[in-house]
């Protein structure tokens, strides 16, 4: 670890944009993922060359998870840039093979799954099923329809608003080019999935379908916990930064979605900000605000346009597994009052996942807060994976 | 690149990780859950460990893991 003026967690474009701004200004700067490669989500195995020269004075060791606070032993300045997971709410069938997320099933196809003549239905919210269904259809698989669980007037709303944001039109339009054809259904979500040892049939608000996958994504979660056991503070399940995204606890700044959802742009810019803040340059930093301050201005839009509709708390059945680590039912955890109390009792997130699957559930469906983190017993600490 | 999916052989490309190669193989059952209900990868990007399998003989995140020439894989 020393020799480095910088290390950066995550290689997703928030971490990538920290690296490079930095390392441009002869900084030498580490980059840590746990993915294999660098990328993060959007640029899974495909960074845009542009970014990918910059990054060429960077060094990116994937396979890395950081898991402790060792990260800060050696005093060098950090930057958490460790992004967003999906968000699964639970509904009956929702643990059949078959069933995976949108930007799941995404990440499987950028990996190679391969989905030429399949049926897909994509289910959920937000603009990544959009943009999923686009990929789908370019890799040959058929699309049989998409269900946005938010009204059409939410919608509309939102898509007069774009045209503030012009790359975003331009963006909407290749898409809506490439999904031609493919039924797109608002005030739509899945109430139940069938299938014996795998999904063969769904039923959506109102008609049934046949397919051989289905995937669904309810937005997006921040990847917090690392910030937590490093000591920063969090607002609303995101991490608190101040204008020059640093956090609370000295010497880290946090970037991208674990400060707030809302697209690649936003956490490319917040990024650049961060890596530059890190270092020292703030009068470079600087010059990005007004930049940083029209994607959140974006951002709060999406976040408006898509937020869930309550029906989606009504759909699991008594019998219906909430943990899918510990096989958890909801009626087990009906009685209890919080995440902790459901814990003890049940062993509800106790599982390999610690609760990062039914955690954000849980807070959607009950209202539960999970706010305590263990680091995982099996990863190395980061120290041995820099001495070696 | 070959590798060995309990006893059969898979032909694979370079850079396709083992989740992959195994649903690209038609495999739908990764592993069983506590109370023995089918599980298969949900989240693709090593949240859930729901595509948990053993490789070269130790459990390994197969959605995390990329085909190396000769790897082992047992779904049980
Ligand atoms: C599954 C998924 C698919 C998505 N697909 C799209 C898409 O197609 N189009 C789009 O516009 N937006 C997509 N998004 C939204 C997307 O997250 C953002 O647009 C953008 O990628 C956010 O960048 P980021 O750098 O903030 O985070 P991310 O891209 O999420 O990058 C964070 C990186 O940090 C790594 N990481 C997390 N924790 C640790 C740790 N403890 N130690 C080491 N590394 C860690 C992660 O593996 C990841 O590589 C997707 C989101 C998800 C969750
Ligand atoms: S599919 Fe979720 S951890 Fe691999």
């Amino acid at each position: 670890m020393t020799g480095f003026d910088l290390i950066v967690a995550g290689a997703g474009p928030a971490g990538i944009a920290a690296a490079c701004r930095a390392a441009e200004t002869g900084a030498k700067v580490l980059v840590l993922d746990n993915n294999p490669a660098a990328g993060g989500q959007i640029w899974r195995n495909d960074i845009p060359a542009l970014w990918a020269q910059r990054l060429s004075n960077v060094e990116v060791r994937g396979g890395c998870s950081v898991i402790d606070d060792s990260i800060l032993a050696h005093g060098v300045p950090i930057v958490l840039a460790t992004g967003a997971r999906e968000l699964f709410l639970p509904f009956p069938g929702w643990t059949l093979p078959g069933v995976t997320g949108v930007g799941g099933l995404q990440a499987l196809v950028k990996s190679g799954f391969e989905v030429r003549g399949k049926r897909v239905v994509l289910a959920g919210t937000g603009p990544l099923l959009l943009a999923v269904a686009s990929l789908l259809r370019k890799r040959g698989a058929s699309v049989t329809c998409i269900a946005e669980q938010a009204p059409r007037s939410a919608l509309l709303r939102f898509a007069t608003g774009l045209w503030r944001y012009p790359l975003k039109i331009a963006q909407g339009i290749e898409l809506g080019g490439s999904l031609l054809g493919v039924p797109y259904f608002t005030d739509c979500w899945v109430e139940e999935a069938y299938g014996r040892d795998r999904v063969e049939r769904v039923r959506l608000s109102g008609f049934e379908q046949d397919c051989d996958l289905l995937a669904i994504g309810y937005g997006l979660v921040p990847n917090t916990e690392l910030a937590t056991l490093l000591g920063c503070t969090l607002q609303d399940g995101f991490v608190t930064v101040d204008a020059m995204q640093k956090t609370w606890r000295e010497g880290v700044w946090a970037a991208g979605e674990l400060t707030g959802i809302g697209g690649v742009e936003r956490s490319l810019v917040e990024g650049e900000i961060a890596g530059l803040a890190a270092i020292g340059e703030l009068t470079e930093a600087r010059k990005l605000f007004s930049r940083r301050a029209a994607w959140h201005r974006f951002a709060s839009h999406l976040t408006g346009a898509f937020a869930l509709r309550p029906e989606l708390r009504a759909l699991p059945r008594p019998d219906t597994i909430v943990c899918r680590c510990e096989d958890i039912r909801y009626n087990d955890l009906t009685r209890w009052t919080s995440a902790r109390e459901a814990k003890l009792q049940t062993r509800c997130g106790m599982g390999l996942c610690q609760g990062r699957i039914c955690g954000a559930a849980n807070h959607f469906l009950f209202g539960w807060q999970d706010t305590s983190v263990r680091p995982p017993a099996s990863a190395a600490p980061v120290s041995d994976l820099m001495e070696s | 690149m070959k590798i060995y999916l309990d006893d059969r052989t898979l032909t694979v490309e370079r850079g396709t990780t083992v989740a992959a190669a195994m649903l690209n193989a038609g495999v739908s059952v990764f592993r069983e859950s506590v109370s023995g209900e089918p599980r298969a990868p949900l989240c693709g990007m090593g949240v859930c460990y729901e595509c948990m399998v053993t490789i070269d003989g130790q459990r390994e995140l197969s959605c995390q893991t990329l085909c190396q020439e000769g790897m082992r894989i047992l779904t049980r």
